[in-house]
């Protein structure tokens, strides 16, 4: 019979992403409030060691499947890996992180395991023995309720919003065997972007910036970033208008965002906009145009051109800084 | 080639979205419907594939409901050749395997070398439903893409990850979901529009897949949407007042940092 709790700790290039700890965090969580064990799971190349450190966060059992063939990412070898796995251990909830590659494992491997998955969730909960979560749809405009079935009860929860706890539990690491079966897909160059941009799903603090802008130079909100030891994104205007890339672009046909602070400058606000970055804890608005709908959900708004305090803001953070 | 594009109608990105009385879907009445925003990347990327390889067939799939044939027809304007409609009340209310199981279905009848959808549907934002198709038919699937290629018998895609890219190689037959970016997707021309009202759709039933309605929809769902709500309102916060820009500044970092401790 199915038992306990699975959680999948993303590892990139032999170092653990954030949403590693939430998913561990949050799998113990639901482990204790069912009263059954919490087992974590690393894939990759040469993790043996590095798996070690799952047990500060409360697992009681620590699988690692290490093997040179999971060094880089892809879906088959990935997908027939934690299947078997699942296999096995047959844990009644599997819990990964909703990144982008989190969204694509979890998709295909509730399909062969033919269970429910629920996507991109920002609480869970258990109610008896039904895995229950929260998530946005509509690109964050509404939330829904779901109840998952199946086994195991898989959710995948979106990075950066459930909280890192530390629990030692000094479990050992147990190597599980591996077999990566057919892959039809094989990984074969990476490019990452410049200073190595942390990604807008991740980021603590986002400095987006808008049609206000007036043209692609974001230099003024690159330095707040950078001071702020933040990352710059956008709206959809300053997008189609060719100023940023699109993997900058916050909202509903872009990325859905929740950092601690998010800074809009020049941004007015758009219900596609305000839908995808609504679950910020902070949210700044720096418009010259009193009337702009981004007022009604900033905590903090400056009704001011924002080439003039966006500059302003920069070096009064520095000066904190120093 | 032969390329089948999987193709959801949904609420425009503007559209207010109202919850409906049982708590569990959303208000259709007032509702714009447009093609899903990354499936009309997929559509383009299809029509540019066939044009590139100068043969084959691009078909639109479609699970819905029948005002979901406009959305076809817009697809057919751009230039995809065919259309299949799903449309079966019991194939509504599901969740992403539901329609996957559906979709694959129907793809056992087509002849495809790839399938292309977009990365989601902005309605549902559930991600999952091309990756699952893939996994039914066993084929490859690359998600989030923004640049592909053909080469015999292999499609090299460029698919966004955190902090970057990486360059996928998968054997043909493949799915892969387009990522915005990878094109900018044509209009409809008005020859396109008069053209696309000849085209082939066909509907369909469960019944004419040979599918158990209650494997599928409402009945076979494995996510059950309990409720929906609003997520809760923020309340407006203050303007902050000053004399001078800078003086705004300084307000706003002493608040970020003594009130909401955030820096």
């Amino acid at each position: 019979m199915a038992q306990g709790v699975l959680a999948l700790a993303e590892q990139f290039e032999g170092r653990f992403r954030n949403v590693a700890y939430e998913v561990l965090s949050e799998g113990k969580r639901l482990a204790d409030a069912l009263g059954e064990p919490l087992a974590g799971v690393v894939l990759g190349s040469g993790i043996e060691a590095m798996a070690a450190e799952l047990g500060k966060y409360g697992a009681d059992k620590i699988l690692a499947a290490d093997d040179p063939a999971l060094a880089d990412y892809t879906t088959d070898a990935y997908t027939n890996v934690l299947f078997d796995i699942v296999k096995d251990h047959d844990p009644k909830i599997l819990l990964l992180g909703a990144s982008t590659r989190g969204k694509d494992l979890s998709a295909r491997l509730s399909a062969r395991l033919d269970t429910g998955l629920a996507m991109d969730c920002l609480a869970l909960r258990v109610d008896g023995d039904t895995l229950i979560a929260t998530r946005p749809m509509f690109g964050g405009k509404v939330l829904a309720e779901i109840a998952i079935q199946g086994t195991p009860q898989m959710a995948a929860i979106r990075p950066n919003v459930m909280e890192v706890v530390e629990a030692e539990k000094g479990a050992g690491v147990e190597k599980v065997p591996v077999n990566v079966g057919v892959a039809k897909t094989k990984a074969l160059e990476k490019k990452t972007e410049a200073a190595a941009k942390v990604d807008l799903t991740e980021a603590n603090i986002i400095v987006s910036g808008g049609r206000g802008m007036g043209s692609p130079d974001f230099s003024l909100l690159e330095k707040l970033a950078e001071v702020l030891g933040g990352t710059v994104g956008a709206s959809r205007s300053a997008v189609d208008e060719g100023w940023r890339p699109h993997s900058d672009q916050v909202g509903q046909t872009g990325k859905v965002v929740s950092p601690n602070l998010y800074i809009a400058c020049g941004i007015s606000g758009a219900i596609q906009h305000l839908a995808g970055m609504g679950t910020s804890k902070y949210i700044v608005g720096i418009n010259k145009d009193p009337e702009a709908p981004i007022f009604k959900k900033a905590d903090y708004g400056i009704v001011e051109d924002l080439f003039k305090v966006v500059p302003a803001l920069t070096a009064d953070v520095k000066k904190l800084r120093e | 080639m032969d390329i089948v594009v999987l193709l959801k109608q949904v609420p425009d990105t503007e559209t207010l979205i109202q919850i409906a009385a049982d708590k569990t879907s959303i208000k259709t009445e007032d509702v714009k419907w447009v093609i899903n925003p990354y499936d009309e990347f997929a559509v383009e990327e299809a029509l540019r594939i066939k044009e590139a390889q100068g043969e084959g067939k691009v078909t639109i799939l479609t699970v819905g409901p029948e005002r979901a044939i406009e959305a076809i027809r817009t697809a057919l304007a751009m230039g995809a050749d065919e259309g299949v409609l799903i449309d079966d009340p019991a194939a509504e209310g599901g969740d992403a395997l539901g329609t996957a199981k559906v979709l694959a279905a129907a793809l056992r009848e087509i002849p495809y070398d790839l399938i292309v959808a977009g990365q989601r549907a902005v309605d549902d934002d559930y991600y999952q439903v091309p990756a699952a198709v893939a996994a039914f038919l066993g084929i490859a699937q690359v998600s989030m893409v923004i640049k592909e290629e053909i080469q015999d018998e292999k499609i090299l895609c460029e698919r966004t990850i955190e902090g970057g890219t990486m360059v996928v190689e998968a054997q043909l037959p493949a799915l892969f979901t387009t990522q915005k970016g990878i094109n900018e997707p044509r209009y409809a021309s008005l020859p396109g529009i008069m053209k696309a009202k000849k085209k082939p759709l066909a509907k369909k039933t469960l019944a004419d897949l040979g599918i158990n309605p209650s494997e599928v929809g409402e009945a076979g769902a494995k996510c059950r949407v309990m409720s929906l709500s609003f997520p809760p309102e923020r309340s407006p916060g203050k303007i902050i007042e000053g004399e001078t820009p800078e003086a705004k500044a300084a307000e706003l970092v002493r608040l970020l940092r003594e009130e909401a401790k955030v820096i």
